[in-house]
């Protein structure tokens, strides 16, 4: 931005994790009053560089200095003095406290007698009033939206009187609309003085709010160039190191009904409501889209399908038949395939082999066992096949799981769920985490199974992946599903309102003609 | 200091695993050793001719080796699947219970009938033991550690009762046992003028089935992914509650085999002493072998080449014998860390 010195000033840092280079030789440098965008793929080292700034790892080589004094490697309290503070992800606070306790967490000394509140109220009064964030700080966190949260976040690291502020994928839990808002917070605080890394792979997000961009690849800084002298294709194309994979779109011919939920009430064992008249109705063919901020249902209503949550009233017909409690076993024999949301927890056993994990939902079909036997050698068959098929890369099939990168554990479990030949197949986040590559084979193989025929619900929320990808859209918001929506009549921002609740907008952009 | 995560460990530092753990065993009992006032170089060459230094003292180690192999396996089986089984003990005392009621006298048949008889009606006593804690812990989310662990005790006292009371032994001359099991109950000697009996056959048997069916069919498949991944067992359709339930039923099943191997080949009869703590050995012996059905015969033959040859030592030297048991301790807890740190390594900053 400027010639003057820089607030922030990483050189040369290098970092390795055994064979695997995390960092090598990078530099960054951060001025007062800007917004760098930290771009790069997942795995191309931002995180690690952000937990060497806050001394969660050291450097194997390199210099951190904050306004020309050197920082401390490897201690995350030198770092925090230093007036750094992060927004993470996901959010650190304790949801049973207040937002004023949060906030405070941490800031007082500790043989102090008692708790100077009022001072501290009234600083966090000023600091909301300053940047305009509207947050009170007597409620309590569990009583926020997402958004009210991320805010508490932010004024968490602003109350520790924070000059470096670090983001990360802060957008992604948010709806169209409070990223608006968050951007605003952040202009204002850039025009206070402040200096602020965000990390992002959204490229809209980039170009929106950033005066700056560096784009990390395997580790290296591949590109570095101000905002305004480029465009978010030069920026993909940089990130990715080549053209973007194409997905090829096709008309979708929609058959026969397949799933049909109407009214589907689901609750906890407290008694809590999970899914609330939940409808849908999935023919042969197409693929719906499920959009919505997180934690509005999603995951249950992901439960439902894979057999976990067993609905109280409704109905729920697969194939012609009613289901009344749904088990995994039985949806996978009436040929639903199920990926599932958190692919290292519930997807595959990392402490399993390849093959092992490609048995998972197969080892008791008969062509893979007889009278209690596994047939070892068919299944080592099978998995040859089926890792060549979905280029899946392991170090052999009598590799642990573990070892295999994200990409490559969603291709094993395609490839298990997919081979199966599933009449409906139930995607939850299915690109969640994963570089751009993996991410277009997976939106190749969910459309190629859906213009084969098969019915197709993929949970997403990153929006522009629904719009890649859905022929139809149904917002998910507090456990229940909205009308069918034509991704063709309606815009992000229009899906944002519908997402926080605002459903008289969905009229305007259902689908013209009446489903049967 | 802190822990970081290895990629890989290299195959030389996995098999530094055991060796490192005898040595620090080792060591640590031979300062016990000076402080009681013997030279640990003797000390240990006695024990080790204690344990396998004649004929007689290899059949003596062998003998002990068989309950071992028995309890081990039982809880190697139940660990894989992340089932806590802690009352091998009482499942043991449940085998030989059985076998006692069916083997002094109630019928008599020909010993290839009788017993392999007694020997599954002494797996389905120490199965249906171990069947009450799972069920409630399938059911109910019960503990099974507690459960287990305290079953023992129960067990132990109505032993107890039993070789005090109703099957106290007339001709016994007033000690507190059981009547001998009949003649054809009897496991006979592999080598004469030993106690070294066929249950060792039969326990290395078991060992090479509890292998085979770990590694070979479905039911181990599935034991194996409820222990690695309850969440993604579930998600795929295996019946986790079932497949617990039938682990129980195999754990306690060997467990309760020891029992009747003790009784059958060793003992003769049911008293209090029929198992020194086997049960809870086996735990050890498990451990020792990271819960391979293989590894748990030599880790067996580890343990009780230390406590035979500890108790030899211990009478030539006049050394308390518990150096067997702290060395099995400290071994265990050798193991343990080593392969924590064949997985993390170790950064002083």
């Amino acid at each position: 931005m400027n010639s003057t010195k820089p607030l922030l000033s990483l050189k040369n840092i290098t970092k390795t994790f055994g064979p695997l280079v995390a960092n090598d030789s990078i530099d960054l440098d951060l001025h007062r009053g800007e917004i760098l965008a930290l771009l790069g793929e997942n795995g191309a080292g931002k995180t690690t560089l952000m937990n060497i700034l806050f001394g969660h790892y050291v450097a194997d080589e390199g210099t951190i200095e904050i306004d020309g004094a050197p920082l401390t490697p490897g201690s995350p309290k030198e770092s925090l003095q230093a007036k750094l503070g992060m927004v993470h992800q996901h959010f650190t606070l304790a949801d049973n406290m207040t937002v004023l306790d949060n906030i405070m967490l941490g800031t007082e000394p500790f043989w102090a007698f008692r708790r100077n509140t009022a001072k501290a109220v009234k600083k966090i009064k000023r600091l909301s009033d300053q940047y305009e964030i509207d947050v009170n700080p007597h409620s309590m966190v569990s009583h926020l939206s997402v958004g009210q949260r991320q805010r508490v976040e932010i004024l968490k690291a602003l109350y520790r009187d924070t000059r470096i502020l670090i983001l990360d994928e802060p957008t992604a839990v948010l709806t169209p609309q409070e990223s608006d808002h968050l951007f605003a917070t952040l202009r204002l605080l850039v025009a206070e003085g402040l200096a602020i890394i965000f990390i992002t792979h959204k490229l809209r997000e980039v170009m929106a709010v950033s005066d700056r961009c560096q784009v990390l690849r395997h580790g290296k800084t591949i590109h570095l160039c101000k905002t305004a002298d480029t465009t978010a294709d030069k920026l993909a194309k940089e990130m990715v190191g080549g053209e973007l994979p194409k997905v090829e779109r096709r008309e979708s011919k929609p058959g026969e009904l397949l799933l049909e939920l109407s009214d589907i009430n689901a609750t906890d064992k407290k008694g809590h409501q999970l899914l609330r008249e939940l409808n849908l109705s999935l023919h042969g063919g197409e693929i719906i889209g499920i959009a919505g901020v997180s934690g509005n249902g999603q995951s249950h209503f992901a439960d439902l399908l894979s057999g976990l949550l067993i609905p109280s009233s409704g109905s729920f017909q697969l194939l012609g038949k009613m289901i009344d409690r749904p088990n995994p076993l039985q949806m996978l024999k009436s040929g639903v395939g199920r990926i599932p949301e958190d692919r290292t927890a519930t997807g595959v056993i990392g402490d399993m082999t390849v093959q092992e994990n490609i048995a998972l939902e197969k080892y008791w079909k008969n062509d893979f066992s007889s009278f209690g036997l596994l047939n070892n050698s068919a299944l080592a068959k099978h998995t040859r096949e089926l890792t060549k098929t979905f280029d899946v890369r392991c170090g052999g099939l009598n590799a642990s799981a573990r070892t295999m990168s994200g990409g490559n554990m969603q291709k094993l479990i395609l490839a298990r769920v997919l081979s199966e030949k599933p009449r409906v197949i139930l995607a939850n986040q299915p690109t969640w985490g994963l570089d751009v590559g993996a991410t277009a084979f997976v939106h190749r193989q969910l459309i190629e199974a859906s213009r084969n025929g098969a019915g197709v619900i993929v949970i997403s929320e990153d929006l522009d992946e629904l719009f890649s990808v859905a022929d139809v859209i149904q917002v998910m918001y507090q456990g229940s599903l909205s009308p069918p929506i034509d991704p063709s009549r309606t815009t992000a921002s229009e899906l944002g309102l519908a997402m926080s609740g605002h459903r008289d907008v969905i009229h305007s952009m259902m689908l013209k003609e009446a489903r049967a | 200091m802190r822990l970081e995560p290895r990629e890989h460990s290299a195959w030389w530092l996995r098999a530094m695993v055991p060796l490192s753990a005898g040595f620090i065993a080792l060591f640590c009992c031979s300062v016990l050793i000076i402080w009681a006032g013997a030279s640990p170089v003797d000390a240990l060459g006695l024990l080790i001719k204690g344990a396998v230094g004649s004929k007689f003292a290899i059949s003596e180690t062998l003998t002990r080796t068989i309950p071992l192999i028995f309890t081990g396996l039982a809880a190697a089986v139940a660990f894989r699947a992340k089932l806590w089984n802690i009352g091998a003990e009482g499942q043991l005392y449940a085998g030989a219970c059985i076998a006692t009621w069916l083997g002094t006298g109630m019928f008599d048949l020909s010993p290839w009938l009788m017993i392999p008889l007694l020997f599954a009606a002494g797996a389905l006593a120490g199965g249906l033991l171990l069947l009450g804690p799972t069920i409630l812990k399938t059911r109910f989310g019960v503990d099974e550690v507690v459960t287990t662990l305290l079953l023992n005790f129960i067990v132990l006292l109505f032993v107890n009762w039993l070789v005090f009371g109703p099957w106290k032994d007339p001709m016994a001359m007033g000690w507190p046992q059981a009547a001998p099991v009949v003649d054809s109950a009897v496991l006979g000697h592999i080598i004469a003028k030993t106690r070294l009996h066929w249950g060792l056959i039969i326990a290395l048997a078991s060992a090479v089935c509890v292998w085979l069916l770990m590694r070979f069919t479905t039911w181990g498949y599935e034991i194996r992914a409820v222990g690695h991944s309850q969440n993604a067992s579930i998600f795929a359709g295996i019946p986790v509650n079932r497949v617990v339930v039938r682990t129980a039923l195999i754990s306690g099943g060997l467990a309760g085999m020891a029992g009747v191997s003790e009784l059958c080949g060793l003992k003769g009869y049911l008293t209090l002493d029929l198992s020194p703590g086997f049960g809870y050995s086996g735990i050890v012996v498990a451990m020792l072998a990271s819960l391979h059905p293989l590894g748990v015969i030599l880790s067996s033959l580890f343990i009780a080449v230390l406590s035979i040859g500890a108790d030899s030592m211990s009478r030539s030297l006049n050394i308390s014998n518990y150096i067997a048991d702290v060395a099995t301790a400290v071994s265990l807890l050798a193991v343990l860390l080593s392969m924590l740190l064949t997985r993390y390594r170790i950064r002083w900053r």
